[in-house]
């Protein structure tokens, strides 16, 4: 019975297929830890409450601290009635440090830095700062761009100090009540897209390009020269790497319920069907993908020309209703949105079958589509 | 030809875009007989392998294997046929009896088979090593005893020792000249180095530009060099490099 089994070529190629894989550290690395490793990164900068420093740069002839001759000054006398650190800063520049602290939103620090218009305009130009002060007959002057919300912010909270008479206080907030419940964090945005991501790059680099290799190293004409099953190849080929991309994104998952506490809100019987019909799609799209080239070089502009759009568009790091409106229909189309969106509708609202069906045929059909047109002009060597 | 024609390749013609690669081909390959096909780089006798092989369709003319053309005898001819290239990269991070057994499974061949083959190809202390970290002349091997995997009726070989060392090139030969003593597999080998012709093959095949330009045997080809207008003027002995430059006026290698 061991000796029929493991003369049987499908056995054969799909141990062939593991032991390649897991053989190859790179796997290990690209599969499992560095979708950790970025969870971990973007998790953590944007989950977690943090405080916020602003640099903002004080032009003209405004002082940060008044001499007794000076005449009186909003900004200095703001600065040493709220007894703000001074310090000089690396270009020998004086600086002044001022902390707003918060307890639920977070401390911000606003260093208020002496420097000329044009090395001020070159930090603007930088991103250093986003934001310019000056003070003239007594009426503070805000430079900034409005279009730039970081800006609009430091104005808001800026001139809300500026303007007000008393010292800075602590912020009570009693009217702010942070949403940091599961669900609602950036963290639970981003696991979904990086599950998805996971299974279109595993996909796009694991068939396609394996298919690609093997044909420009003349293997597939030598395998397809035996009595080999093609089917079997092709069969052992996606098998090995769906059963990969489940143990990847389940490592993810384990990884964010430790660190994030997240947890699958819907139908979990649901999650996996969409997974598996995620992976149907990129298999069938890799499949076509690597129908006909020969040239590594090629397929490695194919893969690319196809996963960069899609990374960039479907809303995996950000949200794609920041795209154009009219582009949205388009972008909601696409299977690595469509996965990402039924992934998260499931992990975050809790969907179930209802919510996802139409994703799921979606994908599953998508996968056989371009699977039968990648097989009608497959070339075998 | 004495034999029975195991291959016969009937006034076969292929091109390739503007390029007509084979030309008008006919040739009977006898049970038992190991023939070299010689000819320059683009001669058209990888071509002619490979719709020998099945992988390419003539455009004119028919291709016998054992009296069944390919159309609709696929799964059968695939199973009498081994085939090896001029450089086959097999699965780098499996070893070499993992590798041996992969291709063995397409055929349904056992332990007992493989590790004859290892032996045959002299891979034994090999059997553990990636395939990556093997030399050119072990890989060679290795392709070898892949292709002999299924005790075939026909053995194509494109090139099997072009690129290896003299003491490598030496070894495949030793191992198919073993197979010609052992078996009655009949093979069809494509080279340009005359030598290796004239140490494994009984049968030569001189191809340029798409076209058989003659046919025999060893004996009977440098025979015929005597009736050539263009001789070679040294005293050294005459070789198939001469027959084909008689023939074109260019070596071999060119």
């Amino acid at each position: 019975m061991i000796e029929r089994i493991s003369n049987n070529q499908l056995f054969q190629l799909i141990m062939a297929n593991v032991k390649e894989l897991i053989r190859e550290p790179g796997v290990l690395f690209w599969g499992i830890i560095f979708p950790i490793l970025m969870s971990l990164g973007l998790g953590i900068a944007f989950t977690k409450k943090s405080d916020i420093s602003t640099t903002i740069a004080v032009v003209g002839q405004t002082r940060l601290i008044s001499l007794p001759s000076d005449s009186a000054s909003i900004l200095s006398d703001f600065l040493q009635k709220n007894k703000a650190i001074t310090f000089k800063n690396d270009p020998g520049s004086l600086s002044v440090k001022l902390t707003v602290p918060d307890d639920k939103l977070g401390n911000t620090h606003f260093i208020f830095t002496e420097m000329d218009w044009p090395q001020a305009m070159v930090l603007l130009k930088r991103g250093n700062l986003n934001m310019l002060l000056d003070e003239k007959e007594g009426i503070i002057q805000y430079h900034f761009d409005p279009r730039n919300p970081d800006a609009q912010l430091t104005y808001l909270k800026l001139s809300k100090l500026l303007n007000a008479t008393g010292p800075v206080i602590r912020e009570t907030n009693t009217e702010v009540y942070p949403l940091t419940v599961t669900g609602t964090r950036y963290i639970d945005f981003l696991v979904p897209g990086l599950i998805a991501m996971g299974v279109m790059m595993s996909c796009m680099w694991g068939v396609s390009y394996a298919i690609i290799e093997r044909r420009s190293k003349k293997l597939l004409r030598r395998m397809v020269a035996t009595p080999m099953k093609r089917s079997n190849f092709l069969i052992a080929l996606i098998s090995v790497r769906i059963a990969m991309n489940f143990v990847e994104a389940g490592l993810l998952f384990l990884f964010a319920w430790l660190v994030f506490n997240i947890t699958v809100q819907g139908n979990v019987l649901a999650l996996i069907i969409l997974f598996v019909a995620g992976n149907f799609a990129f298999a069938g799209i890799s499949i076509f993908l690597s129908s006909h080239t020969a040239k590594t070089e090629i397929g490695n502009g194919l893969i690319n020309a196809l996963s960069m759009p899609m990374m960039v568009l479907s809303g995996i790091f950000f949200s794609y209703h920041n795209f154009p409106e009219w582009s949205i229909p388009v972008i909601k189309q696409l299977p690595l949105t469509m996965m990402t969106d039924g992934i998260r509708s499931i992990m975050i609202e809790g969907a179930g079958f209802a919510e996802t069906a139409m994703s799921v045929v979606i994908l599953t059909s998508t996968g056989l589509i371009f699977f039968i047109a990648g097989m009608k002009i497959f070339r075998w060597h | 030809m004495e034999h029975a024609p195991v291959i016969e390749v009937s006034n076969v013609y292929k091109s390739f875009k503007t390029v007509q690669a084979v030309r008008g081909i006919d040739l009977r390959i006898g049970h038992g007989q190991f023939v070299a096909i010689l000819g320059p780089n683009g001669a058209g006798k990888t071509t002619l392998v490979e719709m020998i092989e099945g992988i390419q369709q003539p455009d004119q003319g028919e291709i016998r294997i054992m009296g069944k053309t390919w159309k609709g005898n696929e799964t059968y001819l695939r199973r009498l046929i081994g085939l090896s290239l001029q450089e086959t990269h097999f699965i780098e991070k499996l070893n070499v009896w993992e590798t041996i057994r992969l291709f063995a499974s397409f055929f349904s061949i056992g332990k007992q088979r493989c590790e004859e083959v290892l032996s045959l190809v002299a891979l034994e202390e090999k059997r553990r090593a990636w395939v990556v970290n093997l030399s050119g002349g072990q890989r060679q091997r290795l392709a070898l005893g892949i292709s002999i995997l299924n005790e075939p009726k026909i053995l194509l070989l494109d090139e099997p020792t072009t690129g290896l060392d003299p003491n490598a090139r030496r070894e495949i030969w030793a191992i198919l000249l073993h197979l010609k003593e052992q078996s009655e597999t009949s093979m069809i080998l494509t080279t340009h180095y005359m030598e290796e012709a004239e140490q494994l093959c009984d049968y030569i095949v001189i191809m340029d530009q798409g076209k058989i330009l003659k046919q025999g045997t060893l004996t009977g080809l440098l025979g015929e060099i005597q009736d050539l207008p263009v001789k070679p003027v040294e005293t050294r002995r005459i070789t198939l490099d001469d027959l084909f430059i008689s023939l074109t006026g260019r070596h071999l290698h060119d």
